[in-house]
Protein backbone atom coordinates (compact mmCIF):
# COMPACT_ATOMS: atom_id res chain seq x y z
CA UNK A 1 0.00 0.00 0.00
CA UNK A 2 2.79 2.36 1.00
CA UNK A 3 4.59 1.54 -2.20
CA UNK A 4 1.46 2.21 -4.25
CA UNK A 5 0.90 5.61 -2.74
CA UNK A 6 4.53 6.48 -3.38
CA UNK A 7 4.15 5.37 -6.99
CA UNK A 8 0.99 7.37 -7.28
CA UNK A 9 2.74 10.45 -5.95
CA UNK A 10 5.57 10.05 -8.44
CA UNK A 11 3.08 9.49 -11.22
CA UNK A 12 1.19 12.69 -10.37
CA UNK A 13 4.50 14.59 -10.19
CA UNK A 14 5.30 13.47 -13.73
CA UNK A 15 1.88 14.55 -14.93
CA UNK A 16 2.26 17.91 -13.19
CA UNK A 17 5.65 18.40 -14.86
CA UNK A 18 4.08 17.61 -18.28
CA UNK A 19 6.19 14.50 -18.75
CA UNK A 20 4.37 12.09 -21.08
CA UNK A 21 3.38 8.69 -19.74
CA UNK A 22 4.57 5.87 -22.02
CA UNK A 23 3.17 2.31 -22.37
CA UNK A 24 5.79 0.60 -20.15
CA UNK A 25 5.66 3.22 -17.39
CA UNK A 26 3.81 2.47 -14.20
CA UNK A 27 0.31 3.97 -14.18
CA UNK A 28 -2.67 3.69 -11.84
CA UNK A 29 -5.26 1.13 -12.93
CA UNK A 30 -7.91 3.79 -13.13
CA UNK A 31 -5.74 5.90 -15.43
CA UNK A 32 -5.30 2.88 -17.68
CA UNK A 33 -9.01 2.04 -17.63
CA UNK A 34 -9.98 5.63 -18.29
CA UNK A 35 -7.66 5.78 -21.31
CA UNK A 36 -8.81 2.42 -22.65
CA UNK A 37 -12.38 3.70 -22.53
CA UNK A 38 -11.64 7.10 -24.03
CA UNK A 39 -9.21 6.11 -26.80
CA UNK A 40 -11.27 3.13 -27.94
CA UNK A 41 -14.42 5.24 -27.91
CA UNK A 42 -12.58 7.75 -30.04
CA UNK A 43 -11.42 4.99 -32.44
CA UNK A 44 -14.94 3.56 -32.70
CA UNK A 45 -16.26 7.05 -33.50
CA UNK A 46 -13.88 7.36 -36.44
CA UNK A 47 -14.94 3.98 -37.80
CA UNK A 48 -18.68 4.33 -37.27
CA UNK A 49 -18.39 7.87 -38.67
CA UNK A 50 -17.45 6.36 -42.04
CA UNK A 51 -21.04 5.15 -42.45
CA UNK A 52 -23.08 8.38 -42.56
CA UNK A 53 -20.56 9.80 -45.03
CA UNK A 54 -20.33 6.60 -47.03
CA UNK A 55 -24.09 6.91 -47.40
CA UNK A 56 -23.50 9.72 -49.95
CA UNK A 57 -20.24 8.54 -51.50
CA UNK A 58 -22.08 6.71 -54.28
CA UNK A 59 -24.22 9.81 -54.89
CA UNK A 60 -21.51 12.49 -54.75
CA UNK A 61 -22.56 14.96 -57.45
CA UNK A 62 -19.19 15.62 -59.14
CA UNK A 63 -15.97 13.72 -59.75
CA UNK A 64 -14.07 16.21 -57.62
CA UNK A 65 -16.45 15.94 -54.66
CA UNK A 66 -16.44 12.16 -54.94
CA UNK A 67 -12.65 12.01 -54.86
CA UNK A 68 -12.47 14.34 -51.88
CA UNK A 69 -15.14 12.47 -49.95
CA UNK A 70 -13.51 9.13 -50.68
CA UNK A 71 -10.15 10.45 -49.48
CA UNK A 72 -11.80 11.88 -46.40
CA UNK A 73 -13.51 8.63 -45.44
CA UNK A 74 -10.21 6.87 -45.99
CA UNK A 75 -8.60 9.31 -43.56
CA UNK A 76 -11.24 8.42 -40.97
CA UNK A 77 -10.31 4.75 -41.35
CA UNK A 78 -6.67 5.76 -40.89
CA UNK A 79 -7.53 7.71 -37.73
CA UNK A 80 -9.35 4.68 -36.40
CA UNK A 81 -6.25 2.61 -37.08
CA UNK A 82 -3.85 4.98 -35.23
CA UNK A 83 -6.24 5.13 -32.31
CA UNK A 84 -6.75 1.37 -32.05
CA UNK A 85 -2.95 1.03 -32.13
CA UNK A 86 -2.61 3.66 -29.39
CA UNK A 87 -5.27 1.88 -27.33
CA UNK A 88 -3.60 -1.49 -27.85
CA UNK A 89 -0.47 -0.20 -26.09
CA UNK A 90 -2.58 -0.32 -22.92
CA UNK A 91 -2.81 -4.10 -23.12
CA UNK A 92 -6.10 -4.77 -24.93
CA UNK A 93 -6.27 -6.29 -28.44
CA UNK A 94 -8.28 -4.76 -31.29
CA UNK A 95 -10.51 -7.83 -31.52
CA UNK A 96 -11.57 -7.21 -27.92
CA UNK A 97 -12.31 -3.53 -28.61
CA UNK A 98 -14.52 -4.57 -31.52
CA UNK A 99 -16.29 -7.14 -29.39
CA UNK A 100 -17.04 -4.47 -26.77
CA UNK A 101 -18.37 -2.25 -29.54
CA UNK A 102 -20.59 -4.97 -30.99
CA UNK A 103 -21.85 -6.00 -27.55
CA UNK A 104 -22.84 -2.40 -26.80
CA UNK A 105 -20.37 -2.17 -23.92
CA UNK A 106 -18.24 0.47 -25.65
CA UNK A 107 -19.73 3.67 -27.01
CA UNK A 108 -18.92 5.92 -29.94
CA UNK A 109 -19.82 9.52 -30.59
CA UNK A 110 -23.60 9.74 -30.58
CA UNK A 111 -23.60 12.29 -33.37
CA UNK A 112 -23.09 9.49 -35.90
CA UNK A 113 -26.46 8.04 -34.99
CA UNK A 114 -28.15 10.87 -36.86
CA UNK A 115 -29.03 10.22 -40.51
CA UNK A 116 -27.44 11.95 -43.53
CA UNK A 117 -30.48 12.96 -45.58
CA UNK A 118 -29.03 15.14 -48.32
CA UNK A 119 -25.72 16.05 -49.94
CA UNK A 120 -25.66 19.14 -47.72
CA UNK A 121 -25.32 16.83 -44.71
CA UNK A 122 -21.90 15.84 -46.02
CA UNK A 123 -21.01 19.52 -45.87
CA UNK A 124 -22.52 19.86 -42.41
CA UNK A 125 -20.59 16.86 -41.06
CA UNK A 126 -17.32 18.35 -42.24
CA UNK A 127 -18.09 21.89 -41.16
CA UNK A 128 -19.86 21.22 -37.86
CA UNK A 129 -19.09 17.68 -36.69
CA UNK A 130 -15.44 17.74 -37.73
CA UNK A 131 -15.29 21.39 -36.67
CA UNK A 132 -16.38 20.37 -33.17
CA UNK A 133 -14.09 17.35 -33.16
CA UNK A 134 -11.08 19.50 -34.03
CA UNK A 135 -11.63 21.77 -31.02
CA UNK A 136 -11.53 18.70 -28.81
CA UNK A 137 -8.64 17.06 -30.64
CA UNK A 138 -6.41 20.13 -30.72
CA UNK A 139 -6.79 20.21 -26.95
CA UNK A 140 -6.03 16.47 -26.73
CA UNK A 141 -2.66 16.93 -28.47
CA UNK A 142 -1.52 17.88 -24.99
CA UNK A 143 -2.94 14.76 -23.33
CA UNK A 144 -0.62 13.06 -20.86
CA UNK A 145 -0.48 9.62 -22.52
CA UNK A 146 2.28 9.66 -25.15
CA UNK A 147 0.78 7.34 -27.84
CA UNK A 148 -2.59 9.11 -27.65
CA UNK A 149 -1.01 12.54 -27.85
CA UNK A 150 1.09 11.58 -30.89
CA UNK A 151 -1.92 10.05 -32.66
CA UNK A 152 -3.78 13.33 -32.07
CA UNK A 153 -1.03 15.45 -33.63
CA UNK A 154 -1.28 13.40 -36.82
CA UNK A 155 -5.07 13.36 -36.80
CA UNK A 156 -5.39 17.12 -36.29
CA UNK A 157 -3.49 17.82 -39.51
CA UNK A 158 -6.03 15.83 -41.51
CA UNK A 159 -9.07 17.01 -39.60
CA UNK A 160 -8.50 20.61 -40.56
CA UNK A 161 -8.63 19.53 -44.22
CA UNK A 162 -11.93 17.76 -43.45
CA UNK A 163 -13.40 20.82 -41.85
CA UNK A 164 -12.49 22.93 -44.90
CA UNK A 165 -13.87 20.26 -47.24
CA UNK A 166 -17.21 20.40 -45.44
CA UNK A 167 -17.30 24.16 -45.31
CA UNK A 168 -16.54 24.34 -49.03
CA UNK A 169 -19.61 22.20 -49.76
CA UNK A 170 -21.76 24.50 -47.60
CA UNK A 171 -20.29 27.62 -49.27
CA UNK A 172 -21.12 26.24 -52.71
CA UNK A 173 -24.66 25.40 -51.64
CA UNK A 174 -25.21 28.73 -49.92
CA UNK A 175 -24.12 30.52 -53.10
CA UNK A 176 -26.05 28.16 -55.38
CA UNK A 177 -29.66 27.87 -56.48
CA UNK A 178 -32.57 28.49 -54.14
CA UNK A 179 -32.99 24.75 -53.63
CA UNK A 180 -29.32 24.35 -52.80
CA UNK A 181 -29.46 27.13 -50.24
CA UNK A 182 -32.49 25.50 -48.64
CA UNK A 183 -30.59 22.24 -48.54
CA UNK A 184 -27.73 23.94 -46.64
CA UNK A 185 -30.12 25.58 -44.17
CA UNK A 186 -31.95 22.31 -43.57
CA UNK A 187 -28.64 20.57 -42.84
CA UNK A 188 -27.62 23.31 -40.39
CA UNK A 189 -31.01 23.04 -38.69
CA UNK A 190 -30.57 19.33 -38.12
CA UNK A 191 -26.84 19.16 -37.29
CA UNK A 192 -26.30 22.23 -35.12
CA UNK A 193 -27.59 20.85 -31.84
CA UNK A 194 -26.14 17.35 -32.24
CA UNK A 195 -22.74 18.98 -32.92
CA UNK A 196 -23.00 21.03 -29.72
CA UNK A 197 -23.87 17.89 -27.77
CA UNK A 198 -20.69 16.20 -29.02
CA UNK A 199 -18.76 17.84 -26.16
CA UNK A 200 -20.75 15.77 -23.69
CA UNK A 201 -22.61 16.75 -20.52
CA UNK A 202 -22.05 20.02 -18.69
CA UNK A 203 -18.99 19.98 -16.43
CA UNK A 204 -21.11 19.61 -13.31
CA UNK A 205 -22.71 16.43 -14.69
CA UNK A 206 -19.72 14.82 -16.34
CA UNK A 207 -18.87 11.49 -14.70
CA UNK A 208 -15.22 11.21 -15.74
CA UNK A 209 -14.20 14.84 -16.05
CA UNK A 210 -12.50 15.77 -12.78
CA UNK A 211 -10.12 12.85 -12.56
CA UNK A 212 -9.41 13.11 -16.28
CA UNK A 213 -8.41 16.76 -15.90
CA UNK A 214 -6.22 16.01 -12.89
CA UNK A 215 -4.41 13.32 -14.83
CA UNK A 216 -4.33 15.53 -17.91
CA UNK A 217 -6.07 12.90 -20.02
CA UNK A 218 -8.38 15.78 -20.85
CA UNK A 219 -6.86 19.24 -20.87
CA UNK A 220 -9.97 21.40 -20.89
CA UNK A 221 -13.51 20.89 -19.69
CA UNK A 222 -16.50 19.99 -21.87
CA UNK A 223 -18.07 23.42 -21.43
CA UNK A 224 -14.89 25.33 -22.23
CA UNK A 225 -14.42 23.38 -25.44
CA UNK A 226 -18.09 23.67 -26.39
CA UNK A 227 -17.99 27.44 -25.96
CA UNK A 228 -14.86 27.73 -28.12
CA UNK A 229 -16.57 25.75 -30.88
CA UNK A 230 -19.71 27.89 -30.78
CA UNK A 231 -17.74 31.14 -30.74
CA UNK A 232 -15.69 30.20 -33.80
CA UNK A 233 -18.57 28.74 -35.82
CA UNK A 234 -21.31 31.37 -35.66
CA UNK A 235 -19.71 33.92 -37.96
CA UNK A 236 -18.88 31.19 -40.49
CA UNK A 237 -22.60 30.46 -40.86
CA UNK A 238 -23.82 34.04 -40.68
CA UNK A 239 -21.27 35.05 -43.31
CA UNK A 240 -23.11 32.71 -45.70
CA UNK A 241 -26.55 34.06 -44.82
CA UNK A 242 -27.51 30.92 -42.90
CA UNK A 243 -29.51 31.05 -39.67
CA UNK A 244 -28.63 28.99 -36.61
CA UNK A 245 -31.61 27.18 -35.08
CA UNK A 246 -31.38 28.95 -31.72
CA UNK A 247 -33.34 32.11 -31.08
CA UNK A 248 -31.32 32.90 -27.95
CA UNK A 249 -28.00 32.90 -29.72
CA UNK A 250 -26.39 36.30 -29.10
CA UNK A 251 -23.01 37.84 -28.41
CA UNK A 252 -22.44 38.70 -24.77
CA UNK A 253 -20.09 41.65 -24.31
CA UNK A 254 -19.55 40.87 -20.64
CA UNK A 255 -18.39 37.31 -21.10
CA UNK A 256 -16.94 37.85 -24.58
CA UNK A 257 -18.73 34.70 -25.67
CA UNK A 258 -21.97 33.73 -27.38
CA UNK A 259 -24.93 32.91 -25.13
CA UNK A 260 -27.07 29.98 -26.28
CA UNK A 261 -30.25 28.17 -25.30
CA UNK A 262 -30.31 25.28 -22.84
CA UNK A 263 -29.31 21.98 -24.43
CA UNK A 264 -31.93 19.25 -24.73
CA UNK A 265 -30.19 16.66 -22.58
CA UNK A 266 -33.14 14.28 -22.79
CA UNK A 267 -32.44 13.92 -26.49
CA UNK A 268 -28.71 13.51 -25.82
CA UNK A 269 -29.15 10.71 -23.27
CA UNK A 270 -31.83 9.07 -25.36
CA UNK A 271 -29.41 8.77 -28.29
CA UNK A 272 -26.51 7.70 -26.05
CA UNK A 273 -28.71 4.94 -24.63
CA UNK A 274 -29.32 3.53 -28.08
CA UNK A 275 -32.57 5.15 -29.17
CA UNK A 276 -31.17 7.49 -31.81
CA UNK A 277 -32.36 7.20 -35.40
CA UNK A 278 -29.30 5.24 -36.49
CA UNK A 279 -27.90 3.37 -33.48
CA UNK A 280 -29.16 -0.06 -34.46
CA UNK A 281 -28.38 0.27 -38.16
CA UNK A 282 -24.83 1.60 -37.58
CA UNK A 283 -23.94 -1.22 -35.21
CA UNK A 284 -25.64 -3.85 -37.36
CA UNK A 285 -23.67 -2.67 -40.43
CA UNK A 286 -20.36 -2.81 -38.58
CA UNK A 287 -21.09 -6.18 -37.01
CA UNK A 288 -22.17 -7.67 -40.33
CA UNK A 289 -19.06 -6.38 -42.13
CA UNK A 290 -16.90 -7.83 -39.37
CA UNK A 291 -18.66 -11.20 -39.43
CA UNK A 292 -18.70 -11.35 -43.24
CA UNK A 293 -14.94 -10.75 -43.20
CA UNK A 294 -14.16 -13.52 -40.70
CA UNK A 295 -13.29 -16.07 -43.39
CA UNK A 296 -10.91 -13.56 -45.04
CA UNK A 297 -9.07 -12.89 -41.78
CA UNK A 298 -8.90 -16.63 -41.06
CA UNK A 299 -7.50 -17.26 -44.54
CA UNK A 300 -4.85 -14.57 -44.09
CA UNK A 301 -3.76 -16.09 -40.77
CA UNK A 302 -3.76 -19.64 -42.14
CA UNK A 303 -1.67 -18.52 -45.11
CA UNK A 304 0.83 -16.78 -42.85
CA UNK A 305 1.16 -19.92 -40.70
CA UNK A 306 1.79 -22.04 -43.78
CA UNK A 307 4.48 -19.62 -44.94
CA UNK A 308 6.18 -19.80 -41.54
CA UNK A 309 6.11 -23.57 -41.65
CA UNK A 310 7.62 -23.57 -45.14
CA UNK A 311 10.46 -21.28 -44.14
CA UNK A 312 11.19 -23.51 -41.12
CA UNK A 313 11.40 -26.61 -43.29
CA UNK A 314 13.56 -24.81 -45.82
CA UNK B 1 -14.25 16.16 -83.46
CA UNK B 2 -12.06 13.05 -83.47
CA UNK B 3 -14.79 10.45 -82.85
CA UNK B 4 -12.49 7.50 -82.51
CA UNK B 5 -10.27 9.17 -79.97
CA UNK B 6 -13.33 10.41 -78.06
CA UNK B 7 -14.80 6.90 -77.82
CA UNK B 8 -11.43 5.44 -76.89
CA UNK B 9 -11.05 7.91 -74.01
CA UNK B 10 -14.56 7.06 -72.83
CA UNK B 11 -13.64 3.38 -72.74
CA UNK B 12 -10.51 4.07 -70.70
CA UNK B 13 -12.33 6.52 -68.43
CA UNK B 14 -15.49 4.48 -67.91
CA UNK B 15 -13.64 1.36 -66.80
CA UNK B 16 -12.09 3.37 -63.97
CA UNK B 17 -15.27 5.27 -63.22
CA UNK B 18 -17.49 2.23 -62.81
CA UNK B 19 -14.96 0.00 -61.04
CA UNK B 20 -14.15 2.81 -58.58
CA UNK B 21 -17.88 3.19 -57.96
CA UNK B 22 -18.14 -0.48 -57.01
CA UNK B 23 -15.25 0.07 -54.61
CA UNK B 24 -16.99 3.15 -53.19
CA UNK B 25 -20.04 0.99 -52.49
CA UNK B 26 -17.83 -1.26 -50.39
CA UNK B 27 -16.77 1.63 -48.13
CA UNK B 28 -16.76 0.62 -44.42
CA UNK B 29 -17.57 -3.02 -45.22
CA UNK B 30 -14.03 -4.46 -45.55
CA UNK B 31 -12.93 -7.59 -43.67
CA UNK B 32 -10.64 -5.43 -41.56
CA UNK B 33 -9.68 -1.80 -41.25
CA UNK B 34 -6.39 -2.17 -43.12
CA UNK B 35 -8.30 -3.53 -46.11
CA UNK B 36 -10.82 -0.71 -46.01
CA UNK B 37 -7.88 1.67 -46.30
CA UNK B 38 -6.09 -0.26 -49.04
CA UNK B 39 -9.08 -0.85 -51.27
CA UNK B 40 -10.14 2.78 -50.99
CA UNK B 41 -6.67 3.72 -52.20
CA UNK B 42 -7.23 1.62 -55.29
CA UNK B 43 -10.67 3.18 -55.79
CA UNK B 44 -9.22 6.67 -55.51
CA UNK B 45 -6.53 5.92 -58.08
CA UNK B 46 -9.11 4.55 -60.51
CA UNK B 47 -11.36 7.54 -60.00
CA UNK B 48 -8.44 9.89 -60.66
CA UNK B 49 -7.60 8.02 -63.88
CA UNK B 50 -11.24 8.16 -64.93
CA UNK B 51 -11.35 11.90 -64.29
CA UNK B 52 -8.26 12.46 -66.47
CA UNK B 53 -9.60 10.45 -69.41
CA UNK B 54 -13.08 11.94 -69.18
CA UNK B 55 -11.60 15.42 -69.07
CA UNK B 56 -9.65 14.65 -72.22
CA UNK B 57 -12.80 13.25 -73.85
CA UNK B 58 -14.70 16.40 -72.82
CA UNK B 59 -12.00 18.59 -74.37
CA UNK B 60 -12.20 16.59 -77.59
CA UNK B 61 -15.98 16.98 -77.65
CA UNK B 62 -15.71 20.71 -76.95
CA UNK B 63 -18.73 23.05 -76.79
CA UNK B 64 -18.20 23.53 -73.07
CA UNK B 65 -18.53 19.84 -72.21
CA UNK B 66 -17.02 18.95 -68.83
CA UNK B 67 -15.78 15.69 -67.36
CA UNK B 68 -18.75 15.83 -64.96
CA UNK B 69 -21.19 16.04 -67.87
CA UNK B 70 -19.67 12.85 -69.25
CA UNK B 71 -19.50 11.09 -65.90
CA UNK B 72 -23.02 11.94 -64.74
CA UNK B 73 -25.21 12.92 -67.65
CA UNK B 74 -24.90 10.21 -70.27
CA UNK B 75 -27.51 7.58 -71.10
CA UNK B 76 -26.70 4.02 -70.13
CA UNK B 77 -25.97 3.02 -73.74
CA UNK B 78 -23.41 5.80 -74.03
CA UNK B 79 -21.16 4.32 -71.32
CA UNK B 80 -18.25 2.27 -72.62
CA UNK B 81 -17.09 0.26 -69.60
CA UNK B 82 -16.53 -3.50 -69.87
CA UNK B 83 -18.98 -5.85 -68.15
CA UNK B 84 -16.43 -7.00 -65.61
CA UNK B 85 -16.38 -3.55 -63.97
CA UNK B 86 -20.16 -3.64 -63.54
CA UNK B 87 -20.36 -6.88 -61.53
CA UNK B 88 -21.64 -6.21 -57.98
CA UNK B 89 -19.65 -6.79 -54.78
CA UNK B 90 -20.91 -10.31 -54.13
CA UNK B 91 -18.28 -11.10 -51.50
CA UNK B 92 -14.63 -10.32 -50.84
CA UNK B 93 -13.55 -13.15 -53.15
CA UNK B 94 -15.53 -11.68 -56.05
CA UNK B 95 -14.21 -8.20 -55.27
CA UNK B 96 -10.59 -9.37 -55.32
CA UNK B 97 -11.04 -11.67 -58.33
CA UNK B 98 -12.67 -8.86 -60.32
CA UNK B 99 -9.88 -6.52 -59.25
CA UNK B 100 -7.12 -8.96 -60.13
CA UNK B 101 -8.54 -9.64 -63.61
CA UNK B 102 -8.86 -5.90 -64.28
CA UNK B 103 -5.50 -5.01 -62.70
CA UNK B 104 -3.72 -7.54 -64.88
CA UNK B 105 -5.46 -6.20 -67.98
CA UNK B 106 -4.80 -2.58 -67.02
CA UNK B 107 -1.15 -3.33 -66.28
CA UNK B 108 -0.37 -4.54 -69.80
CA UNK B 109 -2.65 -1.98 -71.44
CA UNK B 110 -1.21 1.05 -69.65
CA UNK B 111 2.35 -0.17 -70.04
CA UNK B 112 1.80 0.14 -73.79
CA UNK B 113 -0.16 3.37 -73.54
CA UNK B 114 2.81 5.02 -71.81
CA UNK B 115 4.43 5.21 -75.26
CA UNK B 116 1.31 6.48 -77.02
CA UNK B 117 2.01 9.15 -79.64
CA UNK B 118 -0.80 11.14 -78.07
CA UNK B 119 1.06 13.06 -75.36
CA UNK B 120 -1.99 13.40 -73.11
CA UNK B 121 -2.74 9.67 -73.13
CA UNK B 122 0.96 8.97 -72.59
CA UNK B 123 1.05 11.43 -69.70
CA UNK B 124 -2.01 10.04 -67.93
CA UNK B 125 -0.70 6.50 -68.46
CA UNK B 126 2.76 7.29 -67.10
CA UNK B 127 1.16 8.32 -63.81
CA UNK B 128 -1.41 5.52 -63.88
CA UNK B 129 1.07 2.69 -64.47
CA UNK B 130 2.74 3.37 -61.12
CA UNK B 131 -0.61 3.07 -59.38
CA UNK B 132 -1.65 -0.01 -61.37
CA UNK B 133 1.63 -1.77 -60.60
CA UNK B 134 0.77 -1.46 -56.91
CA UNK B 135 -2.83 -2.57 -57.55
CA UNK B 136 -1.64 -5.69 -59.34
CA UNK B 137 0.88 -6.55 -56.62
CA UNK B 138 -1.80 -6.19 -54.00
CA UNK B 139 -4.50 -8.18 -55.77
CA UNK B 140 -2.04 -10.93 -56.81
CA UNK B 141 -1.02 -11.31 -53.17
CA UNK B 142 -4.63 -11.65 -52.11
CA UNK B 143 -5.39 -14.24 -54.79
CA UNK B 144 -2.49 -16.37 -53.55
CA UNK B 145 -3.46 -15.80 -49.90
CA UNK B 146 -7.09 -16.77 -50.49
CA UNK B 147 -6.18 -19.66 -52.79
CA UNK B 148 -3.82 -21.13 -50.21
CA UNK B 149 -5.49 -19.93 -47.00
CA UNK B 150 -8.29 -22.19 -45.80
CA UNK B 151 -10.58 -24.65 -47.57
CA UNK B 152 -13.32 -22.06 -47.44
CA UNK B 153 -11.26 -19.24 -48.90
CA UNK B 154 -9.97 -21.56 -51.64
CA UNK B 155 -13.49 -22.58 -52.55
CA UNK B 156 -14.76 -19.00 -52.54
CA UNK B 157 -11.99 -17.56 -54.71
CA UNK B 158 -12.23 -20.46 -57.18
CA UNK B 159 -16.01 -19.92 -57.41
CA UNK B 160 -15.49 -16.21 -57.99
CA UNK B 161 -13.11 -16.86 -60.88
CA UNK B 162 -15.40 -19.54 -62.34
CA UNK B 163 -18.32 -17.10 -62.34
CA UNK B 164 -16.37 -14.06 -63.54
CA UNK B 165 -14.43 -15.85 -66.23
CA UNK B 166 -17.12 -15.42 -68.88
CA UNK B 167 -16.65 -11.67 -68.66
CA UNK B 168 -12.96 -11.77 -69.53
CA UNK B 169 -13.21 -12.39 -73.27
CA UNK B 170 -14.59 -8.88 -73.72
CA UNK B 171 -11.28 -7.44 -72.52
CA UNK B 172 -9.57 -8.62 -75.72
CA UNK B 173 -12.34 -7.83 -78.17
CA UNK B 174 -11.24 -5.25 -80.68
CA UNK B 175 -12.96 -3.08 -83.31
CA UNK B 176 -12.18 -0.60 -86.06
CA UNK B 177 -11.76 2.24 -83.57
CA UNK B 178 -9.01 0.45 -81.69
CA UNK B 179 -7.37 -0.78 -84.85
CA UNK B 180 -7.32 2.71 -86.31
CA UNK B 181 -5.79 4.21 -83.16
CA UNK B 182 -3.34 1.33 -82.81
CA UNK B 183 -2.20 1.90 -86.40
CA UNK B 184 -1.54 5.53 -85.58
CA UNK B 185 0.44 4.56 -82.46
CA UNK B 186 -2.11 6.29 -80.23
CA UNK B 187 -4.11 3.37 -78.78
CA UNK B 188 -3.67 -0.35 -78.25
CA UNK B 189 -5.35 -3.22 -80.07
CA UNK B 190 -6.84 -5.14 -77.11
CA UNK B 191 -6.32 -8.51 -78.76
CA UNK B 192 -2.56 -7.91 -78.55
CA UNK B 193 -2.76 -7.97 -74.73
CA UNK B 194 -4.22 -11.44 -74.40
CA UNK B 195 -1.00 -13.46 -74.30
CA UNK B 196 0.65 -11.42 -71.54
CA UNK B 197 -2.58 -11.37 -69.59
CA UNK B 198 -2.99 -15.13 -69.80
CA UNK B 199 0.60 -15.75 -68.74
CA UNK B 200 0.25 -13.56 -65.67
CA UNK B 201 -3.03 -15.21 -64.71
CA UNK B 202 -1.44 -18.61 -65.15
CA UNK B 203 1.51 -17.65 -62.95
CA UNK B 204 -0.65 -16.35 -60.10
CA UNK B 205 -3.14 -19.23 -60.36
CA UNK B 206 -0.28 -21.66 -60.11
CA UNK B 207 1.01 -19.98 -56.94
CA UNK B 208 -2.52 -19.90 -55.53
CA UNK B 209 -3.35 -23.50 -56.48
CA UNK B 210 -6.33 -22.40 -58.57
CA UNK B 211 -7.75 -23.94 -61.73
CA UNK B 212 -8.21 -21.85 -64.84
CA UNK B 213 -11.90 -21.93 -65.76
CA UNK B 214 -12.64 -23.36 -69.19
CA UNK B 215 -15.53 -21.24 -70.45
CA UNK B 216 -14.36 -18.97 -73.28
CA UNK B 217 -17.13 -16.97 -74.87
CA UNK B 218 -20.04 -15.43 -73.06
CA UNK B 219 -21.77 -12.90 -75.22
CA UNK B 220 -21.86 -11.15 -78.53
CA UNK B 221 -22.82 -7.80 -77.03
CA UNK B 222 -20.17 -6.01 -75.02
CA UNK B 223 -20.05 -3.08 -72.63
CA UNK B 224 -17.27 -1.37 -74.55
CA UNK B 225 -19.71 -1.12 -77.48
CA UNK B 226 -22.57 0.18 -75.33
CA UNK B 227 -24.41 -3.06 -74.46
CA UNK B 228 -24.35 -3.54 -70.71
CA UNK B 229 -25.28 -5.93 -67.93
CA UNK B 230 -28.53 -5.42 -66.04
CA UNK B 231 -26.46 -4.15 -63.12
CA UNK B 232 -25.28 -0.93 -64.75
CA UNK B 233 -28.67 0.78 -64.90
CA UNK B 234 -29.11 0.58 -61.13
CA UNK B 235 -25.56 1.76 -60.52
CA UNK B 236 -26.13 4.78 -62.77
CA UNK B 237 -29.51 5.57 -61.20
CA UNK B 238 -27.70 6.02 -57.91
CA UNK B 239 -24.59 7.72 -59.26
CA UNK B 240 -26.51 10.21 -61.41
CA UNK B 241 -29.18 10.91 -58.79
CA UNK B 242 -28.24 14.46 -57.78
CA UNK B 243 -27.09 15.87 -61.16
CA UNK B 244 -30.32 14.63 -62.79
CA UNK B 245 -32.55 15.89 -59.97
CA UNK B 246 -30.94 19.37 -60.00
CA UNK B 247 -29.78 19.86 -63.60
CA UNK B 248 -29.00 23.57 -63.18
CA UNK B 249 -27.05 23.32 -59.96
CA UNK B 250 -23.27 23.42 -59.64
CA UNK B 251 -21.59 21.47 -56.84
Amino acid sequence: MMEDSKKLEEFQAKIDADVKIEPKDWMPDKYRQNLIRQISQHAHSEIIGMQPEGNWLTRAPSLRSKKILMAKIQDEAGHGLYLYCAAETLGVKREQFLKWLHDGVAKYSSVFNYPTLSWADIGAIGWLVDGAAIVNQVSLQGTSYGPYSRAMVKICKEESFHQRQGYEIIVNLANGTKEQKQMAQDALDRWWWPSIMMFGPHDADSAHSNQSLKWKIKRESNDELRQRYIDKTIHQGEHLGLTFPDENLSWNDKTNHYDYSPIDWDEFWNVVKGNGPGNKARLAHHTKAHNDGAWVREAAIAFQEKQKLKSKIA
Amino acid sequence: MNNNLFTYCLRLGDNGLILSHRIAEYCSAGPQLEEDLAITNVGLDLLGQAESFLKYAADIKGAGTTEDDLAFKRKEKEYRCVHLTEIPNIDYAFIMARQFLMDTYNFYLFKKLCSSKDTIIAGISAKAIKEITYHLNRSSDWIVRLGQGTDESHKRIQTAFNDLWMFTDELFETDEIEKDLANQGIGVDSSSLKKDWENKIKEVFSLAGLEKPTIEKHSLAYGKFGFHTEYLGFLLAEMQHIPLLYPDAKW
